[in-house]
């Protein structure tokens, strides 16, 4: 057990520059365990600490092939928000909101959530409709959101430039006050080390290389660390899901991509709220430590490589710089990419599978941050109860074979 | 980024000029209405997703605009060998 951070303990060790703990202890596999997440993520994790925390099943191993908020949980531009169009989307993700709102207190760590806003721009008529639509179904679904003009927006930003003289003038945006950011590798830890407490083992640069099933239940995973037996396994591995289904003989309806990011130097602060165009395709923040957090799309082609091309990011350049031309002179500190497994709907799969006892987390694409607490609360039910949490009942993977689809990436648009 | 050669134009380009256009071989099927939703399902949206060396095809959009065969490592980029339609199938595919 891991000693309750407070301001106390923070002055008491601060003061004699020592009694700093571990955040989490190094665990070695146990032989057996009630529930394996494979992945040590932000969903994964998630996933252990409300497997303990809600559902009573602390025998649980999340086992992590590199090491806790090395993966995409640290790779992202930590954006979150809620205003999802369709009624299966925008419950599941303003499940995740309401949990972002006590998660710090909850984990007792600072995930750093700052609920700053963030505005999606429309450039053109049929934008400002779509953005219309979607706030109007937001407030019906009890998810705040406004629509502001122009004017509005220069106001609240006003180095952004909202003149009619550029290729994509600005007309307006949704605004969801609740949105903003939070602290990605943080929530890792917090997830990690609320877990832990619990008694959850999470057992980093334990790579798994295979999963045992048999007579169609699943028995256990093979790992780096040796083999691993449990009744139940739920695979969390994002960008490399497909890789871990084809172990168990699955094929899933996903494919990877490189998706990329970059930061600037730190600056003053000069942008208090997050800006996401789907249409320029960019999104752009400040962190607390004054870097601009920027975002890009997706290559086209699959990868596994952890970088893209060159053109996407000289395509978001130009489309925040269009935004933000007083951007055009500071430094980029760096680039890089994570993989992403886009589902063809882009919407997540949370769902069992044919193997019993094998359930799968994936399919977030380019949008998984924010869902964090909220993917890993319904997927710990599922795999609690053996059947899916309510809010992950349109997300199974059968949705592709009955065509109930969830058409969010026609509703949404491209940026997440 | 990387190179692709193209089988038409014989010649490397830069990918830019290029379009990814999906997994290769996946044929239509013969006969659609003999198909199982799960076979549908696997048709349409279920994809192999490999890690390593990938058939995939490709479209010379900013060239000839002639799609190809590509067989690319998704781990390093590396293209490995193009082809035309004609050149290789699911048949003989290696």
């Amino acid at each position: 057990m891991q000693k309750k951070y407070s301001w106390y303990s923070l002055l008491k060790a601060g003061l004699a520059n020592q009694d700093w703990d571990k955040a989490i202890p190094s665990s070695k596999p146990k032989s057996k365990y009630d529930v394996i997440i494979i992945g040590g993520g932000g969903h994964g994790l998630a996933t252990a600490y409300y497997l303990a925390k809600e559902c009573g099943i602390t025998n649980v191993a999340v086992v992590e092939k590199g090491y806790i908020g090395g993966g995409n949980t640290g790779r992202n531009t930590t954006i979150i928000r809620s205003n999802y169009l369709r009624d299966e989307a925008s419950s599941l993700y303003e499940h995740s909101m309401r949990l972002w709102e006590g998660l710090s207190e909850d984990l007792n760590f600072n995930v750093m959530f700052s609920q700053r806003g963030v505005y999606n721009l429309g450039h053109t008529l049929q934008d400002m409709r779509d953005i219309e639509r979607r706030v109007n179904a937001n407030v019906l679904n009890g998810v705040d959101a406004v629509v502001v003009d122009h004017k509005e927006i220069k106001e609240q930003i006003p180095i952004i430039n909202t003149s009619k003289n550029v290729r994509y003038p600005i007309m307006g945006a949704s605004f969801q006050a609740r949105g903003g950011v939070a602290r990605h590798d943080g929530v890792a830890w917090g997830f990690a080390r609320a877990a832990s407490n619990l008694g959850v083992d999470i057992i980093q640069n334990c790579e798994v290389v295979g999963i045992e099933v048999e007579d169609g239940r699943v028995k256990g995973v093979k790992t780096t660390q040796g083999d691993i037996m449990a009744d139940r396994v739920g695979c969390v591995s994002a960008g490399h899901s497909s890789v871990i289904a084809k172990m168990a003989g699955l094929r899933l309806p996903v494919e990877s991509h490189p998706l990329q990011a970059f930061v600037s130097e730190a600056l003053k602060p000069i942008l208090h709220t997050v800006v996401m165009s789907n249409a320029v395709h960019g999104y752009v923040s400040q962190s607390d430590k004054g870097d601009l957090v920027i975002g890009a799309g997706i290559d086209g082609y699959n990868s596994y490589a952890q970088r893209g091309s060159a053109k996407i990011v000289e395509h978001c350049a130009a489309a925040i710089l269009e935004l933000f031309p007083i951007f055009s002179r500071v430094r980029m500190n760096r680039q890089w990419g994570g993989i992403v497994d886009v589902c063809p709907d882009a919407c997540p799969v949370i769902s069992p599978t044919k193997v019993e006892g094998l359930y799968f987390n994936c399919g977030w694409g380019t949008g998984g941050f924010k869902a964090t607490p909220g993917s890993g609360n319904v997927f710990a039910h599922t795999i609690a109860q053996d059947k899916q949490h309510d809010l992950a009942v349109p997300f199974h993977i059968d949705r592709f074979t009955t065509g109930a689809l969830i058409d969010e990436h026609g509703a949404a648009g491209v940026a997440h | 980024m990387f190179l692709i050669r193209c089988p038409y134009c014989k010649e490397s380009r830069d990918q830019n000029e290029f379009s990814p256009a999906g997994e290769a071989f996946i044929a239509r099927p013969e006969n659609p209405e003999a198909l199982s939703d799960e076979e549908w399902a696997d048709y349409v949206f279920y994809r192999t997703n490999h890690k390593g060396n990938h058939w995939e095809q490709w479209v010379h959009s900013s060239g000839c605009r002639k799609y190809f065969l590509v067989k690319r490592s998704t781990i390093t980029h590396e293209v490995l060998e193009v082809a035309t339609f004609e050149e290789i199938n699911s048949e003989n595919v290696s």
